[in-house]
């Protein structure tokens, strides 16, 4: 073995690298205050490592990137752990830069001869803010893509050439294919070669001019080997703790939903580290044309304060002034990121967004999951009707309809959220950091109060545990004016509309015309009211036997004796065909066509045309044609009708897709 | 000849230079040049640049703006996609007369939000918010909402001149 090393060191001279790298003297011996650097350049390695591995892993096209990082996330062994790790020392590392810097600053380490080495360390900084920020987009997901537009857009301000550095940065005018090339070729090649080019100068002018000694010094020299070797490897350890702690803890790193330029996402929000930036520019001060100071000149010029630093040092108060300025923009930071931070939590815009986002971004998983991707994540988010049936109605009928009382877009943000859980994701701290919280309207509808804090705790002092739906959807002012459609065609929801009350209630039909129609004045308030248990039993018959025309998927046990015992009810015994056609047309009939009813094609046509003399041919109110006048088209009607009738791809409990 | 060596090194010294910079150069130039590409690629929108948006009938009778996807053919690179949506509008009608605001806040580019509840456009980023006309009330903004040429075509059908302007500026330049 030793003759080996020998033979290597003769023709490398390894063993001198290795001593002079070794036996650094350490003025005043090893201390913990000196780990910053190496946990540094520990994380460094780390994104290095696991950045190529991603690569590994990785499509950078705006038709595959967020469906190879949802394979990367979702599917590959490991690699949600390989994500997370990338992703939350990402997270750590700016934190330990301002470590780093802080302490060269107050400890002096910048003044001569350590000037170039300092400006070294400033330009890592950006270069690492740099990395940040091209990474951002690489998932393509919504939230990658609305913050990379706020900050491309950002370019378009420099003065003369803003629009042509902007254009050369995105790819063109448009966001697609060449900005995921481009920014992947800055994130993977460009930025991490200058990042190593530097880094060895860093190092070296740093081994050169030696290390700053922290007075007062007490303890002997030492050599680098072995105590601050060893204090640096435990720094190491903590920080990679602490960064498997939070991936573990969180599954990977968050993936939204896929980018998608024609729908909102009101949560875009760039890393924490640039939220300071992002408040800044909310400030009145710079409206209008005066943008540029906030976006651009001010951040420099802090930039290039901290790069004179070493000169003002040089002055009798000098290094006072420096400490001071470096207080004075980490408490500034700090307060405009709280405040970003505060506005959000607080705001429900914001938070439906979130939670919009996070819904999204669960179905399309688990569609790519259960289905695979034939061309893109997003055209099984758009052909989906669960999604867009709820979107759609949410835009043309949630005027007059409601859907369960909301406009469609509620949403369930887990299906077993307990009490306990609730209060987690409400708690102060956890809200402040996670930005994801339960809606105020929901919880002021619950209980009618407005300061939604106190509500969520008088909601949990009130009960014990239960389930809860969290409602995103915006707050519908006026009464709805035409029938809440969940469970439309449902037996229940036919049975409920026979019952008079119910009809001219508005649920049903207590908002339109219909309320003074022959269903309810002839039929309803003559008769019905006036039923006695053997005919009120035929209704439920009724409802059953009609409700299987609609064929439902969450109907498909239906008994067929009672079907036929409903269906001889409907024809014979309470006259329903006298105004309705049933079985077979019926040109007399002026209600609305029993048969098929609530089945796919009967609400595609409904919808279409509910002026149609299958329908309501002569008492149509206020419906338009949505389909005569080109409102919708015959899909968006068909997605529609299957997201009302349920009849969509749906996980089941063992999560084995159907 | 001492004199002539010196004068001989001081060539070839040159020499090195020159070479040394040229073969530099090239691999960066071929890049620069392929990099620059976007710059000499204009958008030359086909025909009239006006897209048929919606109809007439589902924009809402009560003036409330509602959100239309601009659906179109896009080219992204080497793909070219028929019928996608490319961005938004909201359109309104004013006295039966329809009004069309493109969705993104010509501050940084963020979308827009409509708030039923306070009648207005709010956009989430940056907190400026707009009237229904698109006239900005209070925030951040340099200008109003960019408004978008409308036409009628058959009667009913609504085409919009879709367009995305230069965010920041108080001038509205279109992105070309």
């Amino acid at each position: 073995m030793k003759s080996l090393l020998d033979w290597i060191d003769h023709r490398t001279g390894v063993r001198q690298l290795t001593k002079s790298v070794l036996f650094e003297n350490i003025p005043g011996g090893s201390r913990w205050r000196y780990v910053w650097g190496s946990t540094l350049t520990f994380t460094i390695f780390v994104q290095f490592v696991t950045g190529v591995f991603l690569w590994m892993g990785y499509s950078a096209s705006s038709g595959d990137a967020w469906e190879s990082v949802n394979y990367i996330q979702n599917e590959m062994t490991g690699g949600w752990l390989l994500r997370g790790i990338h992703h939350w020392t990402a997270q750590l590392m700016p934190l330990l830069l301002l470590l780093h810097l802080m302490q060269v600053v107050i400890d002096g380490a910048y003044k001569a001869p350590r000037e170039v080495n300092y400006w070294f360390g400033v330009l890592l900084l950006v270069l690492v803010l740099a990395l940040s920020l091209t990474g951002y987009l690489l998932p393509w997901d919504q939230k990658g893509f609305w913050a990379t537009r706020v900050a491309t857009n950002l370019m378009n301000l420099v003065p003369f050439v803003g629009p042509e550095i902007q254009k050369l940065v995105v790819g063109g005018t448009e966001y697609g294919h060449h900005t995921l090339t481009r920014f992947f070729a800055l994130h993977a090649g460009v930025l991490p070669g200058l990042l190593v080019l530097l880094i060895v100068g860093h190092i070296y002018l740093f081994r050169r001019h030696g290390i700053t000694p922290a007075e007062p010094i007490v303890k002997r020299d030492a050599y680098f080997w072995p105590d601050q070797v060893f204090k640096d490897t435990v720094a190491c350890l903590a920080v990679l703790v602490a960064v498997l702690a939070v991936v573990i803890s969180v599954h990977g790193a968050h993936l939204g939903s896929p980018a998608e330029s024609s729908e909102p996402l009101s949560a875009a929000r760039p890393d924490w580290y640039f939220l300071f930036l992002f408040q800044f520019l909310k400030l009145p001060f710079f409206a209008g044309e005066k943008e540029v100071w906030g976006a651009i000149y001010i951040p420099g010029m802090a930039v290039g304060l901290i790069c004179l630093m070493p000169f003002i040092g040089r002055w009798k108060l000098g290094q006072v002034f420096n400490i001071g300025i470096i207080f004075v923009f980490l408490g500034g930071a700090g307060a405009l990121t709280y405040l970003a931070k505060q506005e959000d939590v607080t705001s429900a815009t914001y938070l439906r967004s979130v939670l919009v986002d996070t819904r999204d971004a669960q179905r399309v998983t688990a569609l790519a999951k259960a289905r695979g991707i034939e061309t893109t994540a997003l055209s099984l988010l758009k052909d989906d009707p669960k999604t867009q049936g709820a979107r759609l109605f949410a835009q043309h009928c949630a005027s007059c309809h409601r859907y369960d009382g909301h406009d469609g877009l509620a949403v369930k943000l887990l299906s077993d959220v307990t009490l306990g859980e609730l209060e987690n994701r409400t708690g102060m701290t956890s809200r402040f950091f996670s930005g994801d919280a339960v809606h105020p309207d929901w919880l002021a509808r619950k209980s009618g109060t407005q300061d939604p804090w106190q509500t969520v705790h008088s909601i949990l002092d009130a009960e014990t545990d239960g389930k809860f739906d969290v409602i995103a959807s915006i707050e519908l002012q006026e009464k709805q004016s035409a029938p809440d459609l969940k469970g439309f065609a449902t037996s229940q929801w036919i049975r409920d509309l026979l019952d008079p009350k119910k009809f001219i209630s508005h649920r049903y039909f207590g908002g339109t015309a219909h309320k003074d129609g022959d269903m309810y004045k002839k039929f309803l308030k003559r008769k019905v009211e006036k039923y006695e248990a053997k005919e009120l039993k035929m209704l439920d018959a009724i409802a059953d036997a009609l409700s299987a025309q609609a064929k439902l998927p969450s109907q498909k046990a239906a008994d067929v004796k009672r079907i036929k015992e409903g269906t001889a009810d409907l024809e014979d015994n309470i006259g329903c065909i006298d105004c309705h056609a049933f079985g077979e047309p019926d040109p007399d009939a002026d209600g609305p066509d029993l048969t098929g009813y609530g089945s796919r094609q009967w609400i595609i046509d409904f919808v279409k045309n509910p002026k149609h003399e299958n329908f309501y041919p002569e008492n149509n109110d206020r419906m338009p044609a949505f389909g005569v006048k080109k409102i919708l088209t015959d899909k968006e009607i068909g997605l529609i009708a299957d997201w009302l009738r349920g009849d969509y791809f749906e996980l089941p409990a063992d999560g084995q897709g159907h | 000849m001492p004199e002539l060596a010196t004068e001989r090194r001081g060539f070839i010294k040159f020499l090195c230079a020159f070479i040394g910079t040229l073969i530099s150069v090239v691999p960066f130039g071929a890049g620069v040049w392929s990099y620059l590409n976007p710059l000499a690629k204009r958008e030359d929108g086909a025909g009239d640049g006006f897209i048929k948006v919606t109809t007439l009938d589902a924009i809402p009778v009560d003036g409330k703006p509602a959100k239309f996807s601009i659906v179109a053919d896009k080219v992204d690179a080497w793909n070219r996609f028929s019928n996608v949506s490319i961005g938004a509008v909201y359109l309104r009608l004013v006295d039966g007369v329809p009004k069309a605001l493109h969705t993104v806040c010509p501050h940084l580019g963020c979308f827009v939000d409509y708030r039923p509840s306070d009648k207005d456009f709010f956009c989430p980023c940056h907190n400026s918010n707009f009237r229904l006309d698109g006239g900005i009330v209070d925030g951040v903004s340099p200008r109003d909402m960019d408004v978008l040429q409308i036409d009628i075509r058959n009667e009913t059908e609504v085409w919009v001149k879709f367009q995305n302007f230069q965010p920041g500026h108080i001038d509205k330049v279109p992105v070309s």
